[in-house]
């Protein structure tokens, strides 16, 4: 059992008390009330229907895609999906909020509470409980640096939906706030209902931070808006406490308000606090239905979920016989696991696999700096390359070179094996022709290892390998010299 | 005069070849022109009237015609027509040209309707006098007997009642959130229906309250009305609280017998100190249906009283957030004073775009949606809109259909009522029905001493049109009005 977190003050430990609010854009074509594309970038204003830009009498119609990737979301959160659910006004003026209101669901969200278990580095790992997830819409962009004296709009954004995902205040570490958005973020991949891509803006929290002395009721929290990384997430949370423990200890009152997060210095600032804090005047949107689930609907939501991270786990630990740490490497993202997969379906023996993709495969990618998404390599061709190892064509060191090549060339391995002459040689007819001639010129070695140098074994063999250029079967070298020798 | 017809009779002569509709239409397009004193369009467009008019004559031709062929109509301002400045009656809309049709427009149009223009309203349909146009009052044609007083032609859709009244206009959209079709019908003499929430799409239609907006056509009798709300209704995939039903041959139910319909009397509605012109126009109206072959039963909607309040809570909320997106960012008005900041810019937009009984209703929709008031105001209301909506529920178990009068007096002189509330009470008996999202209609019944006309007021059940319409139908042949106001202008 590793410590407990604790922020070191001059009066003695504080503990911290961190809830996070994880807004993650949904995957979809269009948005989330409107037809217009829900793509990333895009020339300014190009993505933006007549709803997106609030012209007179328009209407949201909301996309059925949007709430089947929410209820997908919590189901892989083991949520409880609320079958009834409906859409509010959130009223407030700005510039890229053409309504005037965002439409978002605070009374009625469509999923409930849920957990995620999460493996912080360096602690055990935890059950952060999922407090709600709602849907909601982006606002569009305000860009104030193209004119000294205007600011302009881009309203692409407008309208994309996203869903909010608010924890409990559950976490008590920077490293579990990491641990739990990491998770989440691979979980929604999985689902393929969020992209996870954090420095696109497709996944962003608010980082609700207070501290307490262990044993005493919550304190005043501030919160953090739109930190855009695991790591600056993490380094939000350290600073907040330890600013928060200073203000304390200082004898001052933390007030509850909304900060900044500067990246370049890791620090954060008060950008407005509870008294400025708009009154949001939220009602239930007269402009659309509520939302009901139907069976067939949840049914289809249920079927349609990919195997999750925990539970592949299981099954490549359990069914495929792989250890504990490659099954936590090879599930720890999707893009990994699915790579694994595809391999695996090749017919490549599992544990074999799976020691070769985080040994050979991760270790080139390392050096070769690159991931999984853009490695060289493709399952199909490593299936074949196992392949060509496990049939005896391919030994240990010239299934390496093979890699190498492939690593380099993006041929296949059979095309390498063939066009250079690759192939392992256990003809034993040539095997002991060149074994026959090294004896012959070592006779001394011979009679030393006759006598009882049994050492000398080795000797033998590698100047067979180097005789047959390598590719001499180690095992039929073996054997043919244990006979020759005898 | 072709402007004399009703839709039913255009329909019959153009078909017949009697005149052509570029013939019906050129005198509409001149009636227009000639009735500018009663300042009842904001734009006129008589290219679209004609246009659609020499369509119309090669649809007859060639047998292609659709049902409104040829027939001129007036669109409420608050319709979104493209390529047409459309702009509620504001200010801070003025020069708003939308890029697309509403879809109760494109209906009319696609079933060969043109349009004379857009027409004069109370601001954001937020009025029940025509007083809060940012265009100017639109006047009655009507005049008191023996006076030369403009009078109110009620609102919001005045500049429809006028046009229509005035025969300026075959007839013309209407739009309703408490009343705004049915009071100025009443009025000025002639027919209204605000059919059953969801009816006709909101698609295109600037929002005042959009869980009680609804179109409806004004027309001058009830038959019109039948053909233009044929037209105007049906699913909408692009309207969320659209109805996705067949639409009936509302025409088509026009016998004018009610034997065996029960017709229900409110006795909430029968209000101390009423007008006893008007209590004796609805007894009247009581008898005509009876004549009619139906039965009158005494019914209770005991939340009545609660109506109008809590309708005057609803549908400023519901306006404050509809409104919030005209702002000066992307269209409209936009007042930048040198210096200032976006705030600075929202307030001077929208202090020189809105009027008065706008920002009025704006800031009491802000009021009671804000923190700590939430609950005591707009929970309450919408639960009080439950019991109404319960009532009239329960009313409908004991009759078929319900007949009180639309407005608690005849059409007053502009200026008469500077008390808002005193205003709002204009609409007392027309909002109970647009809370419970029930069909309603007003027919002209009978004229006040000072020959001034009153309607009465249909109600019926969710989806009854057709039924309000015959009953409407029935009073109107009873009563035979033909009054109509002496050209003045």
């Amino acid at each position: 059992m590793t410590a407990t977190y604790t922020v070191a003050g001059k009066t003695g430990p504080w503990e911290i008390v961190v809830g996070l609010e994880v807004h993650a854009q949904v995957i979809s074509a269009s948005k989330l009330f409107s037809g217009a594309a829900a793509t990333y970038g895009g020339a300014p204003n190009t993505h933006v229907s007549l709803v997106d830009a609030a012209m007179p009498g328009m209407l949201p119609v909301l996309n059925g895609e949007c709430v089947r990737q929410a209820v997908r979301t919590g189901m892989a959160l083991g949520a409880q999906i609320n079958r009834w659910s409906r859409f509010d006004r959130k009223n407030y003026f700005y510039a890229d909020l053409p309504q005037g209101y965002q439409i978002s669901q605070l009374y009625h969200p469509i999923v409930g509470e849920g957990a995620l278990t999460v493996e912080p580095e360096g602690e055990e790992p935890k059950t952060i409980g999922i407090e709600r997830i709602h849907l909601e819409q982006d606002a569009g962009k305000s860009v104030h640096d193209q004119s000294p004296t205007l600011s302009y709009v881009d309203l692409n954004r407008s309208g994309v939906a996203l869903m909010e995902i608010v924890s409990k205040p559950d976490m008590r570490s920077p490293a579990q706030a990491g641990a739990y958005v990491r998770s989440l973020r691979e979980v929604l991949r999985y689902v393929g209902s969020c992209d996870g891509n954090m420095d696109e803006g497709s996944m962003r929290a608010d980082v609700n931070v207070s501290v307490r002395r262990p044993g005493e009721p919550f304190g005043t929290r501030t919160e953090t808006k739109n930190v855009n990384s695991v790591r600056f997430i993490m380094a939000a949370v350290e600073f907040e406490a330890k600013r928060q423990v200073e203000v304390l200890e200082g004898g001052g009152t933390i007030v509850q308000e909304t900060r900044l997060f500067d990246p370049d210095k890791g620090t954060t600032r008060s950008m407005r606090s509870k008294e400025d804090a708009h009154d949001y005047r939220y009602f239930p949107d007269p402009d659309l239905l509520p939302v009901e689930l139907t069976d067939a609907f949840l049914s289809e939501c249920e079927a349609s979920l990919p195997e999750l991270p925990a539970a592949k786990r299981t099954r490549f630990e359990t069914v495929l016989g792989i250890s504990a740490y490659n099954a936590a490497v090879l599930t720890a993202d999707k893009d990994t696991a699915d790579w694994f997969e595809a391999l695996l379906a090749t017919g490549v023996e599992a544990k074999r696999a799976a020691n070769w993709v985080t040994g050979d495969l991760f270790g080139a990618l390392n050096r070769l700096d690159k991931d999984i998404a853009t490695s060289p390599v493709t399952p199909a061709a490593a299936g074949e390359l196992l392949a060509l190892s496990a049939d005896g064509t391919l030994s240990g060191p010239l299934a390496k070179q093979v890699f190498e090549i492939m690593l380099e060339t993006g041929e296949a391995p059979g095309a390498i094996v063939e066009a250079r002459g690759l192939r392992q040689v256990s003809d034993t007819g040539a095997i002991d022709d060149a074994i026959q001639a090294i004896l012959a010129a070592n006779a001394d070695k011979v009679a030393q290892y006759k006598a009882g140098k049994e050492a000398l074994f080795g000797f033998f063999v590698g100047q067979t390998m180097k005789a047959m250029a390598g590719k001499a079967s180690p095992a039929v070298v073996n054997e043919r010299l244990k006979a020759a020798l005898a | 005069m072709l402007t004399d017809l009703t839709i039913a009779a255009m329909q019959k002569g153009l078909r017949a070849r009697d005149f052509s509709a570029v013939e019906l239409a050129d005198a509409h397009i001149a009636a227009v022109e000639a009735a500018r004193p009663l300042n009842a369009f904001i734009v006129e467009t008589p290219d679209h009237a004609r246009a659609a008019a020499e369509r119309a004559d090669a649809a007859l031709a060639d047998g292609s015609a659709g049902p409104l062929a040829g027939i001129p109509l007036g669109i409420k301002d608050l319709f979104c027509t493209a390529g047409v400045q459309t702009t509620a009656a504001s200010k801070i809309l003025e020069g708003f040209v939308p890029t697309y049709e509403s879809t109760v427009t494109a209906k009319l149009f696609a079933d060969g309707a043109g349009m004379l223009g857009k027409l004069n309203m109370d601001q954001f349909a937020m009025g029940s006098s025509n007083e809060t146009s940012a265009f100017g009052n639109v006047v009655s044609p009507w005049r008191s007997a023996g006076s030369n007083r403009p009078l109110v032609p009620g609102g919001s859709s005045g500049g429809s009642a006028s046009a229509v009244a005035a025969r300026l206009c075959a007839g013309a959209t209407g739009t309703d959130t408490g009343g705004s079709i049915r009071q100025p019908a009443a009025f000025v003499g002639i027919a209204g229906i605000k059919p059953t929430y969801g009816r006709c799409s909101r698609w295109g239609v600037v929002a005042f309250a959009s869980s009680l907006d609804q179109a409806g056509p004004m027309a001058r009798d009830v038959r019109d009305c039948a053909i233009l709300l044929k037209s105007m209704s049906g699913y909408d995939p692009k309207d969320s609280t659209s109805l996705d039903l067949p639409v009936p041959d509302f025409e088509a139910a026009l016998t004018g017998d009610l034997k065996g319909l029960r017709i229900g009397v409110p006795r909430e509605y029968r209000l101390d100190g009423m007008d006893p012109n008007i209590a004796a126009l609805w007894d009247q109206g009581l008898a005509w249906l009876r004549d009619a072959g139906a039965t009158v039963v005494d019914v209770s909607l005991p939340h009545t009283k609660y109506a109008l309040p809590a309708y005057y809570i609803v549908a400023p909320a519901e306006a404050s957030s509809n409104l919030a997106r005209y702002d000066g960012v992307r269209y409209g008005l936009r007042v930048t004073p040198e210096g200032g900041n976006l705030a600075d810019m929202y307030e001077a937009t929208r202090a020189a775009g809105f009027g008065p009984e706008v920002k009025r209703r704006i800031m009491i929709g802000t009021y009671v949606l804000s923190a700590g008031f939430y609950d005591a105001y707009y929970i309450q209301a919408q639960k009080v809109r439950t019991l109404i909506a319960r009532d009239f529920a329960n009313a409908f178990e004991a009759c078929d259909l319900l007949l009180t009068p639309t407005a608690p007096s005849a059409a007053f002189a502009a200026g008469d009522k500077s008390d808002p509330l005193e205003m709002y009470l204009n609409d007392v008996f027309t909002v109970p029905a647009s809370m419970a999202g029930l069909p309603a209609m007003s027919v002209p019944a009978g004229l006040s001493p000072s020959g001034l006309p009153l309607g009465l007021q249909i109600i019926g059940p969710a989806l009854g049109e057709a039924a309000v319409l015959n009953a409407g139908y029935a009073i109107e042949r009873a009563a035979g009005f033909a009054a109509r106001p002496d050209r003045w202008w």
